[in-house]
């Protein structure tokens, strides 16, 4: 990456990664990518860029996990996961990576995260996010978890979503 | 949606290209052609089967700062809370869960320090406990949805 080396890095950890001109690639491209055969062109003529430099910063950004990925998001409601149940369990600290990691592989699992406890009112620690296309099928998952945890498995509950009650997205403040 | 579209969902959720005709190149993987894979995101962005096409960006390596948050709050006093907590521009995503911890919500804010102050001011306002779980490990492995 040849223009890597001119991003000034700042000691913080607050966006050392990104520049003015990355802010203003991210904004126009939050949305999604123009439906055109050459995306990143159309991008770099309406911010004043040349494509290469547009490229340049989006493959520096998904090498820096500042992008996570890019293609399609799919609405997993409109693809008959009505179902999600979130999966939380309570896990001996000292395993947790190992079985984390086990759990965020499984196909079914969307995230998987190790997330403080609130004793007395909240033991679990570890949060996997389970889909399915009815609670029959989230169930059986949720027991093939517990097969894998065994005896790690030091109880654990499925919080089923009723209603969502605020859905905003995410806004990248910039 | 036919087999072609959930090629499309299946295989394009990550990958894709960054070259002049990224479009072209991702369409050969799949054998079509690049203005038939453009037809058919387009209409499954407006079919509503995908929410975006394009770069996911990663929030907290931007510099802000997102949590997960829980509340029990009894059900005679659900609405009240839900309408405070709700005008809560930092208050992203708000679901309401079948539990004794009943409602759960993502908080995105500009800065770290904002999560604890947010966290404060809906407590003052609501009068009730707010659970703030951040993610301290992420265990990230895919992306799926089989279509």
């Amino acid at each position: 990456m040849s223009n890597a080396a001119a991003i000034r890095r700042e000691p913080a950890d607050i966006a050392p990664l990104i520049d003015a001109t990355d802010r203003r690639l991210i904004q126009a491209t939050q949305e999604g990518l123009p439906r055109v055969p050459r995306p990143y062109h159309a991008i770099a003529e309406q911010l004043g860029l040349s494509a290469e430099d547009v490229m340049a910063r989006l493959r520096r950004m998904l090498e820096t996990g500042i992008i996570r990925r890019i293609g399609a998001v799919p609405n997993h409601y409109a693809l008959g996961y009505q179902a999600n149940g979130m999966s939380v369990w309570d896990v001996p600290e000292e395993r947790l990576r190992e079985l984390g990691r086990k759990i965020g592989e499984l196909d079914f699992v969307s995230h998987c995260y190790h997330r403080p406890r609130h004793f007395p009112d909240w033991p679990y620690n570890l949060f996997a996010m389970v889909h399915g296309r009815d609670r029959a099928q989230v169930e059986a998952k949720v027991a093939q978890i517990a097969a894998l945890l065994g005896a790690a498995d030091h109880g654990h509950t499925v919080l089923y979503s009723t209603r969502i009650l605020k859905k905003t997205g995410l806004r990248i403040g910039l | 949606m036919d087999d072609v579209d959930r090629a499309i969902v299946n295989q394009l959720q990550g990958g894709f290209p960054i070259c002049e005709r990224p479009y072209a190149e991702a369409a050969a993987e799949l054998g079509l052609g690049e203005d038939e894979l453009i037809r058919r995101v387009e209409a499954l962005l407006a079919a509503g089967t995908l929410t975006r096409f394009g770069p996911m960006y990663h929030a907290e390596r931007l510099g802000g700062a997102l949590t997960l948050a829980a509340m029990k709050i009894p059900l005679d006093d659900f609405e009240r809370v839900n309408a405070i907590v709700n005008g809560f521009p930092e208050v992203a995503h708000n679901y309401a869960r079948e539990h004794e911890f009943n409602m759960w919500f993502v908080l995105a804010t500009e800065t770290p320090e904002r999560i604890g102050e947010v966290i404060a001011e809906i407590e003052q306002a609501t009068g009730c406990k707010v659970y703030n779980m951040p993610k301290l490990e992420e265990f990230f492995v895919g992306l799926r949805f089989e279509a």
